[in-house]
């Protein structure tokens, strides 16, 4: 069986995995990372422009804008007139469309706000923009996302940076059996097979940060995403076997001595 | 005249282009993006842009991010 592409806002994609470029030891060694993670598109933030030291390491002359999709991000916005300044001054600087909005509710969580969120998103559609939308694992949000015209829904396995893999996996099968647009879990990857799990359950894609650039092994644990997405995805369309309560024997019954 | 660059009080010569401004913050001015007073200046209208007393601005760019 042969897989449909990954296309989200139009555009289409090899792989389905998408990286953050936050948190590594250097920009080299996030390059490094994408590279063996097989990434094409990767997060980026907006910040201002360090003053003091105008000489700083850029983002852009490692992880080139040319080699990957840049995807703006509004982490660090609580608002939702916060994350549409931010992703206008982005479309400003790289003249992308497509960006991914998340509007946070407090620190200690990073849970994300979704009244705002789903504010901030029918205001950035309406400037033109493609929004691919970091969301609650709530089903009836992400279909309010879906109907103002969001053009992939990514809910949380669990809370940003946590590692605590795929809290809910039920409602992300619920969102995904509802959706028309990709579904792609964002945040709370830890290891490989939260990776798996995600693309098991049937999700388009999945987003992770900090379960590579913190992992002992950047590079490795990368590549091993890479797999993760792959496995799992092909699981999800092999269709896997029943779940049964006893044992069902592999070898015949007929024949024995 | 005094502006505000990125929430830091900074002087500057009177008459001074938007174009002049980022030059001497970014060798290299692509991936940048400039606010002034809330509101975006486009590429095109940063040589053509001057900056007048007590302005506020906001010049960003690209870091990494999740």
């Amino acid at each position: 069986m042969t897989d449909t592409p990954f296309t989200v806002a139009g555009r289409t994609f090899n792989s389905r995995l998408i990286i953050g470029t936050g948190k590594y030891a250097s920009y080299a060694q996030n390059a490094d990372a994408a590279r063996a993670a097989g990434a094409e598109m990767v997060t980026v933030a907006l910040r201002r422009v360090n003053l003091s030291n105008p000489d700083e390491d850029r983002l852009q002359d490692h992880v080139s804008p040319d080699e990957f999709t840049y995807l703006p991000n509004t982490a660090g916005c609580f608002t939702a007139d916060e994350a549409v300044r931010t992703l206008r001054l982005a479309r400003e600087a790289g003249g992308w469309n497509l960006v991914k909005l998340e509007v946070l509710s407090d620190q200690k969580t990073l849970y994300p706000d979704m009244e705002e969120t789903l504010l901030a998103a029918k205001t950035l559609i309406s400037d033109g923009f493609e929004v691919m939308v970091y969301c609650s694992d709530d089903p009836v949000y992400a279909r309010k996302l879906e109907d103002v015209g969001c053009a992939a829904i990514m809910p949380l396995g669990s809370l940003i940076g946590s590692g605590l893999g795929i809290q809910n996996p039920l409602n992300i099968r619920l969102i995904v059996e509802q959706s028309r647009v990709p579904v792609i879990v964002d945040a709370g990857v830890g290891t490989a097979s939260d990776a798996a799990q995600a693309m098991e359950l049937g999700c388009a894609g999945v987003l992770m940060n900090t379960a590579i650039a913190e992992a002992k092994d950047p590079i490795l644990m990368a590549s091993a995403m890479k797999h993760a997405v792959i496995a799992g995805r092909e699981a999800y369309l092999a269709g896997r076997m029943g779940r049964k309560r006893y044992a069902d024997p592999t070898s015949p019954l007929a024949g024995l001595i | 005249m005094q502006i505000i660059l990125n929430g830091e009080s900074r002087d500057v010569a009177e008459g001074m282009s938007v174009e002049a401004l980022v030059l001497t913050l970014a060798d290299d001015p692509r991936g940048v993006a400039i606010e002034r007073n809330l509101e975006i200046v486009p590429k095109a209208e940063h040589a053509t842009t001057l900056l007048e007393d007590g302005d506020r601005l906001e010049v960003v760019q690209f870091v990494g991010g999740g």
